[in-house]
């Protein structure tokens, strides 16, 4: 059985299983003010996502957001195929700043499923960009740091 | 003119700051002990057909907190602290610029981009621009999130940070907590306080940030941190602050982020150079290395306050103790640890929790004398009895940095302490306030000052959209959290003030025998005591005016999002044990159950 005991200013209850297992009479008004994932409700990017982590302020950044921007918007199979344009700067930043973590970075996220999937999605697109310039790279020797 | 409501500010003498669910970080699945998320995410998913809030009132028992998953994040790379020139090739630099005709000295770069506003003062000192659009007092969490914040907001933005740190920002809340039950001692040493991953207490490595000499020519903007200065002066009218060497700094947009400094017991202070050698005010990562240094050297350690600094060092030094065999103390004047935050009752039988992780709890004792004897402290207490200790760490509350304030025409806060700002963060005309430092207008709570973790992200993070132009009120409300040894972890949010009257509801356990003897003798807290599973596992609520004014989720991970909702709503007039219900404090929710 549930009882409950006044010490004080303080009351406290402490209640069985039983219980607080049946349904909540109590009427809260429901006010989602969440942080919203990478997308926001209207569908543009949230440039506010946790899951951005550093890369929204590194060095990178302006590349950065060219290449989610365009990923974001990609109609293409696979996603993002048609960024090699978006990505390569990216890329190429990314491999001149050593040091910098492209992939599972974002301090703290917290994405829905299908948001993850996306940005799966996103990484292995930038991936195959980052392939392509490292063997452009070994033929051209081009000087980079 | 609202009057001032919370204490909330001063409720944390050893305040430490916590991290959020705002955006849950990687870093609460500490392994070992009790499992609490940092690094929740308690989406509550809305089953009925509209998100917008007010008008519909819907029941979010059934559907609340359905998807709290952690998804694994963030490489927080370890960081060479300290060091922030240097990593950084010159060949970047010019490819980031986009100015082909990158300056080839310092010198020259920061006068050709900034001709005319040097006037007849010295040169800046080479490493210093001479203006920044964003301009950022203090190098601490609520900074790294403003800086976030603005970039998010201003791609382009150069952002420039001073910071009297010699490190690059980092979180502090590992430093009193996972750190001191991190096993490997190679990761203490690069500050990874995860068991597992190799998260660091850094918010980013160097990498992500630029030289700030070469801020005004990165035409893609960055954050550059200047390490080791101090601003001195602030002149809001002229827009410009002037640093501890001399040199001169014009903004645009200000913000101060200035934290605190730890304050000491006069007694303690006056008590001469040999007991200075052996107090430890504790705030940042140097003072962590140090402490933890001491407790591999020496025999007797005593923690002098019973705030969240003072019991997370001491069950932290506990668990220290039984590796490196020395004894801990715990002496404050209360009559149990965090007695300011939590009910009575509670804070007794947390304080017995503390004293079962090797801590020697001494409450209702002050400190009236303090000597050197024969290498040691000597600690006169209240009741007459000399307690001799090797080493003090003083964890008695935060002073807010507003020295600033005098030289500023900025106000201070007479109540909470801190520089007043509105409810959007700012003080003046494009300057901002976050932080500890910061005495803000909660619009549903009322002016408060908060020295947590979370806080620092929270205002942190709208003061950055605020100076890009958002004007956003504050109205999300930050929260904290704390772990003391492996049967206590607690999250809260809103005014957790132990002087407001409480209502709790904690599980009971199926064993019914122990509960109807605690019942058989209400008045005694003894009788509390026999049943020692009571106070597990709850949620206390904290009232004023019929409201609930603050959530505290005691054992309960994973249901801030709940938590919120019943505060932004208020429960006026509702059952407080119906509304408990919608914590589901019987069941254990953790990230990767919770949807199936």
């Amino acid at each position: 059985m549930s009882y409950c005991k006044q010490e004080g200013k303080d009351r406290i209850i402490f209640a069985t299983k039983e219980d607080q297992e049946k349904p909540s009479t109590a009427i809260i008004i429901e006010s989602i003010d969440e942080e919203p994932g990478l997308t926001l409700p209207n569908g543009d990017i949230n440039w506010h996502c946790p899951c951005h982590g550093s890369d929204i302020f590194g060095p990178c950044a302006v590349e950065y957001r060219d290449a989610r921007t365009c990923f974001h918007n990609s109609k293409a199979d696979p996603r993002g195929s048609d960024c090699h344009d978006s990505m390569m700067p990216w890329v190429r930043c990314l491999t001149e700043h050593s040091g910098i973590d492209l992939l599972g970075k974002g301090e703290d996220e917290e994405e829905e499923e299908e948001e993850e999937q996306d940005d799966n999605g996103f990484h292995e697109a930038l991936e195959i960009d980052r392939k392509k310039y490292e063997s452009s790279n070994e033929s051209n020797k081009v000087n980079s740091s | 003119m609202k009057p001032p409501l919370s204490k909330l500010g001063d409720l944390a003498p050893g305040a430490w700051r916590d991290v959020g669910d705002l955006a849950p970080g990687a870093w609460r699945d500490v392994g070992n002990t009790q499992v609490q998320a940092v690094g929740q995410t308690e989406s509550t998913k809305s089953t009925s057909t509209t998100s917008t809030p007010s008008t519909a009132q819907q029941k979010i028992g059934t559907t609340s907190s359905s998807s709290e998953t952690v998804v694994k994040s963030a490489a927080l790379q370890s960081n060479t602290a300290g060091s922030p020139e240097g990593s950084r090739s010159a060949t970047s630099d010019t490819s980031e610029s986009g100015v082909s005709s990158a300056p080839t000295t310092d010198t020259a770069g920061a006068a050709s981009s900034q001709e005319g506003t040097q006037a007849a003062v010295t040169p800046p000192e080479s490493d210093i621009p001479v203006h920044a659009p964003y301009l950022l007092i203090g190098g601490g969490t609520a900074s790294f999130y403003a800086f976030k914040a603005i970039k998010a907001n201003d791609p382009r933005a150069k952002v420039l940070v001073i910071s009297e740190e010699n490190h690059l920002p980092y979180m502090r809340p590992p430093l009193s907590k996972d750190l001191w039950f991190q096993t490997d001692p190679e990761k203490v040493e690069k500050l990874e306080y995860h068991p597992t991953q190799n998260f660091s207490v850094f918010h980013a490595s160097n990498a992500y940030y630029v030289d700030p000499k070469k801020l005004p020519h990165l035409d893609k903007g960055g954050v550059g941190i200047l390490h080791g200065r101090r601003v001195i002066y602030l002149d809001a009218m002229a827009k410009k602050v002037h640093l501890d060497d001399g040199s001169e700094i014009t903004y645009d947009k200000c913000l101060i982020a200035t934290g605190g400094r730890p304050k000491n017991l006069k007694v303690v202070e006056n008590a001469g150079e040999e007991i200075a050698k052996r107090t430890i005010l504790f705030r940042t990562i140097d003072d962590f290395q140090r402490l933890y240094k001491v407790c591999q050297e020496t025999k007797t350690v005593t923690v002098v306050g019973g705030g969240f600094l003072g019991s997370e060092l001491a069950v932290a030094l506990g668990n220290s103790g039984l590796l490196n065999g020395i004894k801990v103390n715990q002496i404050f004047p209360e009559s149990g640890v965090l007695a300011k935050v939590l009910p009575e009752y509670l804070s007794k039988w947390t304080t017995r929790r503390v004293e079962a992780e090797n801590v020697n709890v001494i409450p209702n004792q002050s400190i009236e004398t303090v000597s050197y004897e024969n290498g040691q402290v000597a600690l006169g207490l209240s009741s007459g009895i000399t307690l001799k200790t090797d080493y003090i760490v003083v964890a008695v509350g935060l002073e807010p940095n507003t020295e600033l304030a005098k030289t500023s025409g900025l106000e201070i806060d007479d109540v909470h302490g801190g520089y007043r700002v509105n409810a959007e963060m700012e003080a003046r005309s494009n300057i901002w306030v976050a932080g500890d430092a910061s005495c803000f207008y909660d619009i549903q709570l009322g002016r408060r000052r908060v020295e947590h973790y979370n806080h620092a992200r929270v205002s942190g993070q709208l003061a950055g959209e605020n100076m890009t132009g958002a004007a956003k009120p504050y109205t999300y409300q930050s929260s904290f959290w704390s772990d003391l040894g492996p049967k206590v972890a607690f999250e809260a949010i809103g005014m957790v003030d132990s002087s407001l009257p409480t209502v709790a509801v904690f599980a009971k356990s199926s064993d019914d025998t122990s509960a109807v003897k605690a019942v058989k003798d209400p008045e005694s807290s003894e009788a509390v005591m026999t049943a020692p599973d009571e106070y597990d596992k709850g949620v206390v609520f904290y009232m004023k005016d019929k409201l609930v004014v603050g959530v505290l989720l005691w054992n309960l991970p994973y249901r801030l999002t709940t938590a919120r909702q019943i505060l932004k709503d208020g429960a006026e007039n509702e059952d407080l044990s119906e509304v408990a219900k919608l914590f589901r404090i019987h069941q254990t929710v953790d990230q990767t159950s919770d949807d199936s």
